[in-house]
C-alpha cells in the first residue's frame, strides 16, 4: 500500500476579487521510502498543494479531494486529529528558517518541546536526543550550540536545525518546501546532499517542492511538474529529463542556462500548449 | 571606439565599514568588505561578477560608480578617477553609467507611471528635449524592451515582475549609457521570465554596444551572458578570466567548489557531481585536520 495517495486535490481561496483556484487537480502516489519532486514556478500551486494535506491552509482556503496517508483519510481533519500526524508522522521543512523558527526561544527549547509533546520524553532525554539529531545534520559542536538562539546561526546552519527538528520524531513523510531557495549555491549543495544521506539513514519518504529542476535531477525518483494548479507531467525523473513530453517541461528545461552545455541563445517557454488544449 | 578600448580601470579598490565592536564604549571594528580589487572593463564587453551573499559584490559595484564611498584605490572612467570627481562631473557621469537593480518592483517608485519612470533620467540629463520628443523616445524604448507603449500610463503594481524589470531596463537605456551595472538583475525572476530578460539584455547590448557589469550569484547565468568572469570571495578577487576557462578549468579551490555546487538538470551528471562534492568535502576536512 502506498504511504501517501493524493487524489483530485483542489485548493480554492476566497478573496475580495472572487475565488482563486490555486490547485485545480492534483493526484499522485508516494511509496514508502521514495522521493517525489514537485516542480513549478511561482503561483503554480506547488506549495498550497502540500500545505493543504497538512491542514496548513489560511482561513480563506478550502481543500477538496482525497488525501490518504497510510490508509487513512487526513484531508480536512479537525485540528486535534491532524496534530497527531504533524511532526510525529509528517515532518515539514519550510523555505525560510528564520521566520519559521521562534526567535524568542533557544533551539533546545524548540526541539525538546516536540519530543516531550509527541513522545512523552523527559526533558533530559529529549535534550540528549536533540543533540544527537543536530550531530546528524552535521552541526559542529552541537552539544553547546543547542542552547543558542536562532539568530546566532547562519542561514545554512538554521536550515540544518530545521531539518533536524523535522526528523526528531522519525516521521514517515518529510515535506521540504523550497528548503534551499534562500541559501547560497555551495550551502544549497551541502543541504541537498545532507537530505540524500539522511534519507538513506532514516528511510523517510520525501516530497521536495522546488522551482529548480537542477536540484531535482540527482535527488528524486519521481518528478511532477505543475503549472497553473494542474499537473503537466508526472513521471520517473530519469525519463522526464531524458525525454520531456510536455511542451511546458521542455520549455522549462531549455530556459535555464546550464553549466554542462553552452547555448548561444536561451529558448523561452511557450504557453501555446494552453490554447491548443483549450485550457487558456 | 574599438572593442579593445578600456573604458573602466579599477585599481586596488577597497571598501571598509566601521561596525560597532560591542559594548556601550566598545568603539569600532573595521569590516573589510572589498579588498584591493583591480580589473579592466572594455567597451562593449560584459564582465560577470560572481560570489555568494556577503562576498562584497554589490558593495564593489556601488563603490566603483561612487554610490558608496570607497576607502582607497582608483576607479577610472575614460581615464578620469570617479572617486575624485566634483559633484558636477558626477552628474555628467550618471548619464553614461546606469544601473539595474535586483527587486524589480521595489526599485520603481510606486507613485509614478511607467512612462514617468522611464522618462525621468531624460528629464534630468537632457532638459532641452521637449515633451513631445520625450514621449516619443519613451514609447520607442518601451517597444524595444518588449512593452506595449499603450501601457505608458500604468503604475508599477499593474505590471508583472518581468515587466517591471523591463521598465528598469528601459529607464537605464534611455540616456544611451556606455555602461550598465546590473546588480542581480534577473535573480528574482522565475526561470521562464529570466530567460526572456537575459535574451533581451543580450539583444540590447548588441544593438547599443553598451558594456555590462553583470553581478549575480548564479554562475550558470553569468557564464551565459558574460565574456569574462570575476570570482569574489570574502571581498577578494580569487579568479578572473574568460568565462569558458573559469567554468571549465577553474583554478582556485573556491571556484571549484562553487562550480561543483551548481545543480545540473541531468540525473546522471548530477550523481557524478555529488561524488565530486563529497570528494572535495573530504579533502577540505582532511586539510583542516
Amino acid at each position: 500500500m502506498a504511504l501517501l495517495e493524493v487524489k483530485n486535490l483542489k485548493v480554492d481561496f476566497d478573496t475580495q476579487d472572487g475565488v482563486v483556484h490555486a490547485v485545480r487537480d492534483l493526484s499522485y502516489t508516494l511509496e514508502k521510502g521514495k522521493t517525489l519532486a514537485i516542480v513549478g514556478e511561482s503561483g503554480s500551486g506547488k506549495t498550497q498543494g502540500a500545505f493543504a494535506l497538512m491542514g496548513l491552509l489560511p482561513k480563506n482556503g478550502r481543500a477538496t479531494g482525497s488525501v490518504m496517508f497510510d490508509g487513512k483519510e487526513i484531508l480536512n481533519l479537525p485540528l486535534r486529529q491532524i496534530n497527531e500526524y504533524r511532526a510525529a508522522r509528517i515532518g515539514i521543512i519550510f523555505q525560510d528558517p528564520m521566520t519559521s523558527l521562534n526567535p524568542y526561544l533557544r533551539i533546545s527549547r524548540q526541539m525538546t518541546e516536540v519530543l516531550e509533546r509527541h513522545k512523552g520524553m523527559s526533558h533530559s532525554a529529549a535534550l540528549a536526543e536533540s543533540v544527537r539529531f543536530l550531530d546528524a545534520v552535521r552541526i559542529p559542536d552541537a552539544k553547546n550550540r543547542v542552547h543558542m538562539y536562532p539568530h546566532e546561526f547562519s542561514g545554512g546552519m538554521r536550515q540544518r536545525v530545521m531539518i533536524a527538528m523535522s526528523l526528531l520524531c522519525g516521521p514517515e513523510l518529510l515535506i521540504a518546501d523550497e528548503p534551499t531557495t534562500a541559501l547560497d549555491v555551495t550551502v544549497q549543495a551541502e543541504i541537498i546532499d545532507l537530505l540524500v544521506d539522511l534519507q538513506e539513514d532514516f528511510g523517510a519518504s520525501i516530497i521536495l517542492i522546488t522551482h529548480d529542476l537542477g536540484i531535482v535531477a540527482g535527488t528524486c525518483e519521481d518528478t511532477l511538474v505543475m503549472f497553473d494548479g494542474k499537473v503537466m507531467e508526472y513521471r520517473k525523473t530519469e525519463d522526464l529529463f531524458a525525454n520531456p513530453e510536455h511542451p511546458y517541461t521542455q520549455g522549462l528545461l531549455s530556459a535555464v542556462p546550464r553549466l554542462d552545455k553552452k547555448v548561444e541563445r536561451l529558448s523561452t517557454v511557450s504557453y501555446e500548449f494552453m490554447s491548443q488544449r483549450g485550457e487558456a | 571606439m574599438s572593442e579593445k578600448d578600456v573604458i573602466l580601470e579599477v585599481r586596488n579598490l577597497s571598501v571598509h565599514f566601521d561596525i560597532p565592536a560591542g559594548g556601550l564604549f566598545g568603539g569600532h571594528k573595521v569590516l573589510k568588505a572589498v579588498k584591493d580589487v583591480s580589473f579592466d572593463l572594455h567597451a562593449g564587453e560584459t564582465l560577470g561578477i560572481v560570489g555568494e551573499s556577503g562576498c562584497g559584490k554589490s558593495t564593489l559595484s556601488r563603490a566603483i560608480i561612487r554610490l558608496i564611498q570607497a576607502s582607497g584605490g582608483e576607479s577610472k572612467w575614460m581615464g578620469k578617477d570617479i572617486l575624485k570627481m566634483s559633484p558636477k562631473e558626477l552628474v555628467g557621469l550618471r548619464k553614461d553609467i546606469q544601473m539595474i537593480f535586483q527587486d524589480p518592483l521595489a526599485s520603481l517608485n510606486p507613485r509614478m507611471t511607467a512612462g514617468a519612470i522611464i522618462a525621468e533620467p531624460l528629464l534630468i540629463h537632457y532638459p532641452n528635449v521637449n515633451k513631445a520628443e520625450r514621449t516619443a523616445r519613451v514609447a520607442e524604448m518601451m517597444q524595444k524592451v518588449g512593452l506595449s507603449p499603450s501601457m505608458i500610463n500604468k503604475y508599477p503594481h499593474e505590471f508583472s515582475g518581468g515587466q517591471c524589470q523591463r521598465i528598469g531596463i528601459a529607464r537605464a537605456l534611455i540616456t544611451k549609457p556606455k555602461l550598465i551595472v546590473c546588480d542581480e538583475a534577473v535573480s528574482a525572476l522565475d526561470v521562464s521570465v529570466q530567460a526572456q530578460v537575459i535574451n533581451l539584455l543580450m539583444d540590447l547590448q548588441k544593438e547599443f554596444g553598451v558594456s555590462l557589469l553583470f553581478i549575480a550569484h548564479d554562475i550558470a547565468v553569468v557564464r551565459h551572458i558574460a565574456q569574462r568572469i570575476m570570482v569574489l570571495y570574502f571581498g577578494e578577487v580569487v579568479e578572473i578570466g574568460d568565462s569558458e576557462q573559469v567554468v571549465m578549468a577553474p583554478r582556485h579551490d573556491y571556484t571549484k567548489k562553487l562550480i561543483a555546487s551548481v545543480p545540473v538538470p541531468d540525473p546522471k551528471e548530477e550523481m557524478k557531481r555529488r561524488e565530486e562534492r563529497r570528494r572535495l568535502r573530504r579533502e577540505a576536512a582532511a586539510a583542516a585536520a
